[in-house]
């Protein structure tokens, strides 16, 4: 079947999105015959690319201040709803109340036991207990949820970034279903009431789909590194794992690493240095 | 044949009626439900899946259920299941229709339903889900339509009917292992994750849908004059009570195996359900009242004289069939989401309108069995005069 052009478009990795960076992605030419506009693809000289994207954490430089800057650069940029903001009544009247435990977040904090549910220990070293620990989608190269999805609205990308197609998912949740990280949510209610400022650079979605992290495939794609990176003050770094020479293969050889859940097979691509 | 349903007593019609109110009062839930999202219903990140998603799986059962009267009968030629047939073919025609609608109503974004076909999935165990469900659908729709006309017109059904008798037997065995499928091949849910799933599912399946139907038998028996024989009736409860036995026995070695191996993924769901997990214990009463009911069923069932009383068959029949109901309803879905696979506990239960949905698609398929019930025993009632 064919792919429709928004969906060839996501699939292909480093091409910037329209109307962003400096360099448009997709440019228009004439054709001779007709004189009609002919869009054609063309790769940003400057997109990061990878053949497999991973992403390492350092827990020695992660702090409670870094973890607020990061969530709330991620959770800003992408237009997450923020069910603690007040909503405007004037633009949104009758909201109705909103219930915190159908929340949607994409990267947040959680303490060691939670984000490592099997390697709980009773003598486990003091200072794990009071660490932030940040969780997001570990972008998994075996990705249970890219397999249960009905309609291939969660797809992996070439270079390992599983993500999302807001426009073709039906909202079956299968996909929340399958993943042993709890990294996905789904949109309860329209979430445009909870952005605080919408940042037209990514879109928001609209109630009844599911949404997660996506490395920041957008910012990628016109060579940024993704937020949480900009905002973690050396703290995450993300980069190519087949890549022998990359400074995430160098972190992992340098560090003790661990990963969340392994023994399911997922081969989760986010590492913490511990 | 359908003019049948447009002639009925006053009983028939104020059923009609009440049936039609409540899928009224559903309609409006769901409206609402429709145009805010599902910030309606009780469910949560936690919690994704909820009592639409468990109504589902329960009533795949008893769609299943059918077949138990369509073995015997088409596959061993037992004759007291003759006239009981054509009401597990029906039964299992309302049980599917409301499956698809609680699909339907689950839905996020259900105006892109048919992407599942415009985007066909094969690794997805929901694409099998839909194709086994709308064919096992089908083939009850044609089969039972076919047989009765040609019971009315007193011949011989049509030949090409018979293939497709013998193709919805391993139909019925799909929709539900499939359906299982759905829940145990997920890596990180360790309450689903077990090889018994499925047949466990079957077991529920086959006595719940062969209990409601002897409870349907006396309802007929009430309200009409076709009577579907208390033998077939018998026989149906041996079925129920050595499926109810199968799935306790089943949920045993479940229960074994968690607790023996004592691996925590695994334990600390059947922890939840029966005894409760760090305070929280909605759903402890719940559990045990489904034991019991489904125990002490299978033992009225087992002793002859309690299974020969017409007083209590019903009853038996009757606590079987919400035991079944609460345990895959209520401990199936919820038990499998908490605690969370980050050890967080939300406990779920459906909201006012979430319930109210539940029962505008109960209404409706309620009234696909009436109709189609009330067609059967007055073309039996026909021949017979």
């Amino acid at each position: 079947m064919m792919e429709n052009n928004r969906r060839r478009f996501l699939k292909v990795a480093g091409i910037a999105a329209i109307g962003l960076g400096a360099s448009p992605a997709i440019s228009f030419a004439s054709s001779d015959a007709h004189g009609a506009a002919v869009a054609v693809k063309r790769k940003n000289k400057e997109a990061l690319s990878a053949h497999r994207w991973g992403m390492v954490i350092d827990t020695n430089k992660i702090t409670d201040e870094i973890v607020e800057k990061i969530i709330d650069a991620c959770h800003k940029t992408h237009n997450v709803p923020d069910f603690n903001h007040e909503v405007d009544e004037e633009k949104y009247p009758e909201t109705r109340p909103v219930n915190h435990k159908q929340e949607v977040k994409w990267i947040w904090e959680e303490e060691f036991h939670n984000a490592f549910p099997d390697k709980e220990d009773e003598f486990l070293a003091e200072r794990f207990h009071d660490l932030p620990f940040l969780v997001t989608c570990n972008h998994c190269k075996n990705p249970p949820c890219v397999q249960a999805c009905p309609t291939q609205a969660t797809f992996k990308r070439e270079d390992g970034i599983v993500l999302m197609d807001f426009h073709r998912c039906i909202g079956c949740r299968f996909c929340m279903a399958a993943c042993p990280f709890g990294a996905r949510s789904f949109n309860f209610r329209d979430p445009r009431p909870f952005v605080e400022e919408i940042d037209p650079r990514f879109p928001t979605r609209s109630k009844g789909v599911v949404e997660k992290c996506n490395l920041c495939a957008e910012r990628l794609a016109l060579g940024e590194q993704p937020h949480c990176v900009e905002a973690s003050e050396g703290a995450i770094v993300v980069g190519d794992l087949d890549d022998p020479e990359s400074e995430v293969r160098a972190l992992l050889n340098e560090h003790y690493t661990i990963r969340r859940k392994q023994s399911l097979g997922t081969e989760p691509s986010v590492y913490y240095v511990m | 044949m359908l003019e049948i349903a447009i002639k009925g007593s006053k009983n028939y019609w104020l059923w009609l009626v009440f049936l039609l109110v409540v899928m009224g009062a559903g309609t409006i839930a769901y409206l609402d439900q429709f145009m805010n999202g599902l910030m309606t219903t009780g469910m949560s990140r936690d919690v994704s899946w909820g009592f639409y998603i468990a109504n589902f799986t329960f009533l795949v059962g008893v769609a299943a259920g059918g077949v138990m009267v369509v073995i015997p009968y088409y596959l061993h030629n037992y004759e007291k299941f003759h006239r009981i047939t054509i009401l597990g073919e029906f039964l299992a025609v309302g049980a599917l229709i409301m499956c698809l609608l609680f699909i339907v109503v689950d839905l996020g974004q259900p105006i892109r339903m048919l992407n599942v076909l415009l985007y066909p999935s094969p690794k997805s165990m929901l694409f099998y889900d839909m194709l086994v469900l709308n064919g096992y659908l089908f083939l009850n729709i044609v089969i039972g339509w076919k047989v009765l006309e040609a019971e009315r017109n007193q011949v011989e059904p049509p030949s090409w009917t018979k293939p497709l008798i013998y193709l919805s037997i391993p139909f019925a065995i799909g929709i539900h292992t499939v359906t299982a499928y759905l829940y145990c091949g997920l890596p990180g849910r360790g309450f689903w994750l077990t090889a018994i799933l499925a047949p466990r599912f079957l077991a529920s399946a086959f006595a719940a849908g062969p209990a409601f139907l002897i409870i349907l038998c006396y309802i007929i028996r009430k309200f009409t004059k076709f009577d579907p024989g208390w033998d077939a009736m018998q026989t149906l409860s041996k079925i129920v009570c050595w499926a109810i036995i199968a799935n306790l026995f089943f949920f045993l070695c479940e229960v074994f195996v968690v607790y023996y191996s004592n691996i925590p993924g695994h334990k600390v769901h059947i922890q939840y359900l029966l005894f409760g997990y760090h305070g929280y214990t909605a759903l402890v009463p719940w559990m045990w009242t489904s034991l019991t009911l489904m125990a002490t069923g299978a033992i009225f069932l087992l002793i002859p004289q309690l299974r020969n009383n017409k007083t209590l068959l019903p009853i038996s029949c009757a606590m079987i069939f919400f035991g079944a109901w609460i345990d895959k309803g209520l401990g199936m879905i919820s038990g499998g989401f908490v605690p969370s696979p980050l050890h967080h506990v939300t406990e779920y239960g459906p909201t006012g309108p979430e319930i109210m949905i539940t029962l505008g698609v109960y209404a409706t398929g309620f009234l696909v069995i009436t109709i189609l019930y009330k067609l059967a025993t007055q073309v039996k009632e026909e021949v017979r005069g």
